[in-house]
């Protein structure tokens, strides 16, 4: 199917520890369209980051299992080996923001340069080619084209963030993976670094993986939204539908710790912390904390399509279906 | 208000701090806390708002005179601290106290937990051995960190986050001071056990009726727990009141836009453009005279040069912003 973009089939991706096998994404199965936006929420530790490593393929050394399929454009990619996925894929057509990038640019080397870099590494341009590119790309994030002979410690933070932003779009990909791109920034920054964002996806239709454990900020770029737990997708869903009404206990409980500033509502807290994802306990990995658990949750749900790209692991809707 | 009810009374309080370039260059300020006024009253809490570099730490600490005032004055329980000399403020450390946004840095590796809750008492020479341990156990109980005698004796790199911020608060109440300042206290954990660790403060604060600056840069958690909001931009409180209020009718162009940049979950969000003034923060060393925020103010006239003073807008309600004089 030429219309989605991206298919992710049962990725897995575990890591071996002196503790165990680490289940960090386990069967994780999404499609996304051209040009949609894909939020992945969830709390620290439940494997968004890993999903975005696995795609990417950028993977640690203690890899247990990477497995699954992944479908760009049509191809499965998994199938390529590194090096033709480096050459391929990897920054060419998907490309990453990564969590906290903006305080590991390199302070000795000038931002221009930084963002001329992987033409040169990916597209094999000379250096004079490469950085008119990059003015190009610095001129797109709204960073006025002088400061390419700037070192990063002359920039704000929000400018930073900017220049990380540019360097990921520099070889045009067609996805970019966002891991918490605005983090470390304050709110008017981070408010403007979302208004930059908005108007890429208008103005070159980008197709977005946005991770963020931040619900208030996900529905500032999100089409649909994934809810992981413990390594898994729990539920799947439109923004409409997640935003106003989710349906896993988890996501509404997620939005019921949501703290709003123009709507009164009363916060919840979930209790307890989440499995350790070594040896996840059988069955629904949310069961422990879930007020609706019952016996039948010692068992795995299966996922549950509710509607046209709405999905749902719980039991809880056996009979709805 | 009877003036007894008043617990802290902060005074035109400045906190500069001296900068040289070489060693006889020329001698510059930043200028961190620049004039701020406020009283706090007893059991009632505050949320001291503003954007990283904004002065919110800084005051927070000189007010605990773990930094010493510049300028203005400290009114506590209506003695006048801006000045005492350390070995005169004892009193004052057990009656103040202080938790960190980082319970990881700020609790010592290498004691237990009791030890660790047990030090400041022994620090203040209160009660022996075993009234001790019953003040530490009824701590770990009013935290939940229950069974508190398996907790009591675990060291904090046995601890969640969660669970190290709690011991953290622990600390901070074993010697039931009567003001607390939290700063950032919840922003190092994740989502959902913040709104667990700020609902347990807002509690133990009601209970004990303790007062409370909580420092946050979070203005969309403050409703539920505060009842007093500050903005603070640039060393100065640009607008202070009640956080009903507050909310529902900003005044100061500074405070709109912070509201306006902050999401609600919503998936009309994804369609439209905030609207939010560009630019950053000035710098605090030698700011220009006059508002600080008017380099970013679609609202900035010629007047902006001047400071412009804090107007009381409606009761309780101050704007410190020359659209309202």
């Amino acid at each position: 199917m030429s219309d989605n973009i991206l298919e992710v089939k049962n990725l897995k991706l575990y890591y071996e520890t002196r503790k165990g096998i680490v289940k960090a994404v386990d069967n994780v199965s999404f499609t996304l369209k051209r040009g949609e936006t894909l939020a992945i929420v969830g709390e620290s530790g439940c494997g968004k980051s890993s999903m975005a490593k696995a795609i990417i393929r950028l993977l640690p050394r203690n890899v247990h299992t990477y497995s699954g399929e992944v479908f760009f454009d049509g191809k499965d990619i998994m199938k390529y080996d590194d090096n033709r996925f480096r050459r391929e894929v990897r920054w060419r057509k998907i490309s990453m923001v990564f969590q906290g990038a903006q305080n590991s640019l390199n302070p000795v080397l000038k931002v221009g340069f930084q963002i001329a870099e992987p033409l040169m590494i990916h597209e094999g341009l000379k250096k004079e080619e490469a950085i008119k590119r990059a003015r190009e790309a610095l001129k797109l994030v709204g960073i006025h084209e002088a400061f390419i002979d700037r070192y990063p410690f002359e920039l704000s933070g929000g400018m930073k963030q900017r220049v990380v932003i540019a360097m990921a779009l520099v070889t045009r990909p067609e996805i970019l993976i966002l891991d918490e791109p605005t983090s470390a920034l304050d709110v008017i920054t981070q408010a403007n670094i979302m208004n930059l964002l908005k108007r890429l996806k208008k103005e070159f239709n980008f197709t977005y993986i946005f991770i963020t454990h931040d619900i208030a900020l996900s529905s500032e770029l999100a089409d649909k939204v994934a809810v992981m737990y413990a390594g898994e997708i729990v539920e799947l869903a439109s923004a409409e539908v997640f935003y106003g009404e989710p349906n896993h206990p988890y996501s509404r409980k997620l939005m019921a710790s949501v703290p709003t500033l123009r709507t009164d509502k009363k916060l919840e807290f979930i209790p307890g912390a989440p499995p350790s994802l070594i040896n996840p306990p059988p069955g629904c990995r949310f069961a422990p904390r879930c007020p609706f658990a019952m016996d039948k949750c010692k068992e795995e749900p299966p996922v549950y399509n509710l509607d046209e790209g709405h999905f749902v692991k719980c039991w809880l809707f056996e009979e709805k279906r | 208000m009877s003036e007894d009810n008043v617990l802290l009374k902060v005074v035109k309080l400045r906190k500069w701090f001296e900068m040289r370039k070489g060693l006889f260059g020329e001698v510059m300020y930043l200028k961190a806390v620049d004039g701020v006024t406020f009283d706090l009253n007893k059991g009632e809490a505050i949320s001291l708002v503003g954007e990283s570099g904004s002065g919110k730490t800084t005051l927070g600490k000189t007010i605990l005179r773990l930094r010493e005032p510049t300028d203005g004055k400290i009114i506590f329980k209506g003695k006048d601290i801006t000045h005492l000399p350390n070995d005169k403020l004892f009193w004052y450390r057990r009656e103040a106290s202080l938790i960190q946004q980082d319970p990881f840095g700020a609790l010592p590796a290498h004691f237990t937990i009791s030890k660790i809750i047990e030090e400041p008492l022994i620090i203040h020479k209160m009660g022996d051995k075993e009234e001790r341990r019953e003040r530490v156990y009824k701590a770990l109980e009013e935290v939940r960190l229950t069974p508190v005698e398996d907790f009591a004796s675990k060291y904090p790199h046995m601890l969640s986050g969660g669970q190290m911020q709690r011991v953290a608060i622990a600390r901070a109440l074993v010697l039931r001071p009567s003001l607390v300042i939290a700063d950032e206290p919840v922003s190092m954990l994740d989502a959902s056990v913040r709104i667990e660790i700020l609902t347990l403060l807002r509690e133990l604060q009601d209970r004990l009726k303790i007062s409370f600056i909580y420092i946050t840069h979070d203005l969309a958690t403050t409703r539920y727990f505060s009842e007093w909001i500050f903005i603070m931009y640039a060393g100065h409180i640009v607008e202070r009141g009640l956080t009903k209020e507050i909310l529902r009718n900003p005044l100061h162009p500074y405070t709109k836009a912070l509201l306006s940049a902050i999401p609600d979950p919503d998936p009309e969000n994804r369609k439209k453009f905030r609207d939010v003034p560009p630019g950053e923060p000035p710098s605090l060393i030698n700011p220009p005279p006059g508002c600080r925020f008017a380099p970013r103010c679609p609202f900035a006239m010629d007047k902006c040069k001047e400071e412009p003073p804090e107007i009381e807008v409606s009761p309780k309600h101050f704007v410190k912003c020359w659209l309202y004089a």
